[in-house]
């Protein structure tokens, strides 16, 4: 089945944002960011899930939700996922 | 994106799980923190810079680099990979050709080599266009090339990392290797502008 991450070639997209900064040198745009990326790397370091699976995470979230969301919610989606799937949490134990 | 309200649930709920995993003895805390700053640290685009001036001032390194982009870089002590290997292909631009690099499927990037990557890499937009009209997204950033320049769009994957080998700019042959390496910039090793 298509995958929504899939868009190579897709039209409808609009243009380019570079935004006002072209060089977009910021890595992390707010602090949640950082830590996003710091807390999946280090469960990726520690074998609680591969690379491959969070890929996969992100790439098998809802089209709606995919489209919505930043680069960095994505991978906090994908983490959620992948954590109650390997019952590190429970079901709905992060939810709000 | 940008919303302080959206910003701070997310925040929240961000915090929240760090401190469950916390708990559980999953992760700590100050090693996230040292993680990241090595991780930013050995991530910058002077990397690839320093590859391209050292490939433009060797012409037996180019070759290296050309052939086998993953073992030559790996003589300058730089790791193509992360937390998985990966294959590095470096794409050379001539005078009739030019290349420039994508992830369409999500954000594959030499993110040693290059820093962290720009927002605009990780687009719906560019991932959808510079597949379909690389001329006209070039053009966008202000890279407007001539119509008989060959174009290729390297699509990067899990597995294999692109850099572009930016042409070497007119009337630098008397530039020393660090002069040259001040000259390239993090666009130019995507391939979305010239020097």
């Amino acid at each position: 089945m298509a995958r929504i991450n899939d868009v190579g070639g897709m039209t409808g997209f609009g243009p380019v944002v570079t935004a006002d900064d072209p060089d977009d040198t910021e890595p992390f745009h707010a602090d949640w960011e950082a830590r996003v990326f710091a807390l999946n790397s280090a469960l990726v370091r520690e074998g609680v899930y591969n690379l491959d699976e969070f890929r996969d995470a992100v790439e098998t979230m809802p089209p709606g939700e995919y489209l919505a969301a930043s680069y960095y919610e994505r991978w906090f989606h994908a983490i959620r996922v992948l954590l109650e799937r390997k019952g590190v949490v429970a079901a709905g134990e992060l939810d709000d | 994106m940008s919303g302080t309200h959206t910003d701070a649930a997310i925040s929240r709920r961000v915090r929240k799980l760090e401190a469950l995993l916390e708990e559980r003895g999953i992760v700590a805390g100050a090693a996230l923190d040292e993680a990241l700053d090595a991780f930013l640290a050995g991530s910058s685009p002077l990397n690839g810079a320093r590859i391209v001036a050292r490939a433009w001032t060797d012409p037996a390194f180019k070759e290296r680099l050309l052939a086998d982009g993953t073992s030559a870089v790996a003589e300058l002590g730089y790791a193509a990979g992360g937390v998985q290997p990966q294959r590095l292909r470096v794409v050379e631009n001539t005078a009739r050709t030019h290349n420039v690099v994508v992830c369409t499927l999500c954000s594959c990037y030499p993110v040693r080599l290059l820093g962290p990557s720009p927002s605009w890499y990780k687009s719906e937009a560019y991932r959808s266009r510079v597949v379909r009209e690389p001329r006209a997204v070039l053009a966008e950033f202000g890279c407007v090339l001539p119509a008989d320049t060959e174009i290729t769009v390297w699509d990067s994957s899990a597995e294999t990392r692109y850099l572009v080998l930016p042409r070497r700019p007119a009337g630098t042959d008397d530039l020393t290797e660090q002069a040259l390496t001040d000259l390239v910039t993090r666009n130019a090793l995507i391939g979305t502008a010239t020097l």
